[in-house]
């Protein structure tokens, strides 16, 4: 196995973008939605998210062997659960405002599913540094895209990034922004470019092969 | 791909399952206990700092407080705490006289209980002021009962006999009648109920008004030149 450098680069990047959690795998759907009404709360669902992705996955991948396969989604769920404990408690103990805002929200990171998915898919069959790589672009990934979402959001709804009044009082805010429907308007919107530019990419391709053929030809 | 394929073993013992779930369980409660008893006393800190804000919040003009508790039917004031005590909070203005109770109530929201902490001046039998402590209500509807500051507003002078009355927003018209939010009306419905059954429980405990029980200390003690 060539664990070289890399391999961990491509393990890390794929996340951001290629195969970003959010865009391309339309996945952790829950707190994309509810939590992304303001830059802030984004960036500490995010950051929550990191620190129990690259915990889980430090954990799975170095006792993959030691977790018999029959048990083994109860064995990460055991140990996605705590880091979300802990994660909780800190949160509460460190920024009780923003814990009071998440709600409900840090708990319910246990059901992302982009966490159980990267430790079956990834982290249980890799060794410790490649399964870091990949939570980390991951994590990396899923805290752009909230943190687009939610600055775009807050912007727009509030006329406000990171509670820091952009527009002055000549601004009327979008206030569906920051309600749910925003949410789904946003993001829909953030998909559609994204698979726009995926199609452009293909239509280029074509193109240039399409354009070399004939070269050929002629 | 990288995928280091796991080592063909044979059926593992049911023992060996057990053995390993309880395991895991057991280092993940040993981790939750940790990090419970590492956090508590700044967790327990925030607490106390929030209720003391709250308090100079729900009852204007107040610039100190102390904790009160029914003993032997009576009303005094105490500093320490007991276990299964059911306290509410005395105001006091700057000159030591009393402004107003800030009375804590719980019960059922939409999700999850609502913790309500309210203040009352009762020579005017008014509720003056509303603030949720806690609450797990959904974002963007029912958390509009501590973000909708119309809402909120409707509790700054509120008569509160013979009880709260919700109405459809809007539709306010008497003293004791509170609007309810569109969209959210479980739970500020909620509100006024807990508020009600609150004081239901409270007004009987507090003693005539003009004979509280008088402040026993400062709250910041003036360190006077010795």
């Amino acid at each position: 196995m060539a664990d070289n450098q890399n391999e961990a680069y491509e393990a890390f990047i794929k996340g951001i973008w290629r195969d970003n959690p959010v865009f391309v795998q339309v996945l952790g759907m829950c707190p994309m939605l509810a939590v992304t009404n303001s830059a802030i709360n984004a960036v500490a669902m995010g950051g929550a998210t990191l620190f129990v992705l690259v915990g889980s996955s430090i954990l799975v991948s170095s006792l993959k062997q030691w977790i018999p396969k029959q048990v083994r989604i109860s064995g990460y769920i055991i140990i996605i659960a705590t880091f979300v404990t802990v994660a909780d408690y800190t949160l509460l103990a460190l920024v009780p405002k923003v814990h009071k805002e998440l709600g409900a929200f840090i708990p319910l990171i246990v059901a992302n599913c982009m966490i159980l998915g990267r430790q079956e898919a990834f982290a249980s069959r890799n060794t410790v540094r490649l399964a870091v790589m990949d939570a980390l672009g991951m994590s990396g990934g899923f805290m752009i895209a909230l943190f687009s979402l939610g600055a775009i959001r807050e912007i727009l709804g509030n006329g406000s990034l990171f509670g820091v009044d952009l527009f002055g009082e000549y601004f009327e805010p979008w206030v569906i922004m920051v309600l749910p429907p925003g949410g789904f308007l946003t993001l829909g919107l953030i998909l559609l470019f994204f698979n726009w530019v995926a199609q452009q990419k293909d239509k280029f391709v074509e193109q240039v092969a399409e354009a070399e053929r004939v070269e050929a030809d002629g | 791909m990288s995928q280091e394929k796991p080592p063909e073993t044979p059926e593992p013992s049911s023992i060996r399952l057990v053995l390993t779930l309880a395991l895991a369980g057991l280092f993940s409660g040993a981790a939750i206990i940790g990090i419970y008893e590492v956090t508590l006393p700044t967790i327990t800190i925030n607490k106390a700092r929030e209720l003391r804000e709250a308090v100079f919040k729900v009852i204007p003009g107040v610039s100190q407080m102390q904790k009160l508790v029914v003993k032997d039917g009576k009303l005094v004031a105490t500093t320490t705490t007991e276990k299964g005590e059911q306290p509410v909070y005395g105001g006091y203005d700057a000159q030591g006289g009393f402004v107003g109770y800030a009375i804590p109530g719980a019960g059922p929201g939409f999700q999850d209980t609502i913790a309500v902490l309210y203040g009352y001046k009762p020579d005017h039998k008014l509720v003056v002021g509303m603030e949720i402590l806690e609450s797990r209500e959904t974002p963007g509807l029912g958390d509009k009962i501590y973000k909708d500051a119309e809402f909120v507003a409707n509790f700054d002078a509120l008569s509160i006999e013979p009880e709260i009355i919700p109405v459809k927003k809007g539709k306010k018209s008497a003293p004791n009648e509170v609007d309810i939010i569109t969209g959210a009306s479980i739970s500020s419905k909620a509100v006024v109920r807990i508020i009600n059954e609150t004081h239901t429980a409270w007004s009987a405990r507090f003693p005539q008004p003009g004979s509280e029980p008088s402040l026993i200390e400062s709250e910041q003690p003036v360190e006077e030149a010795k």
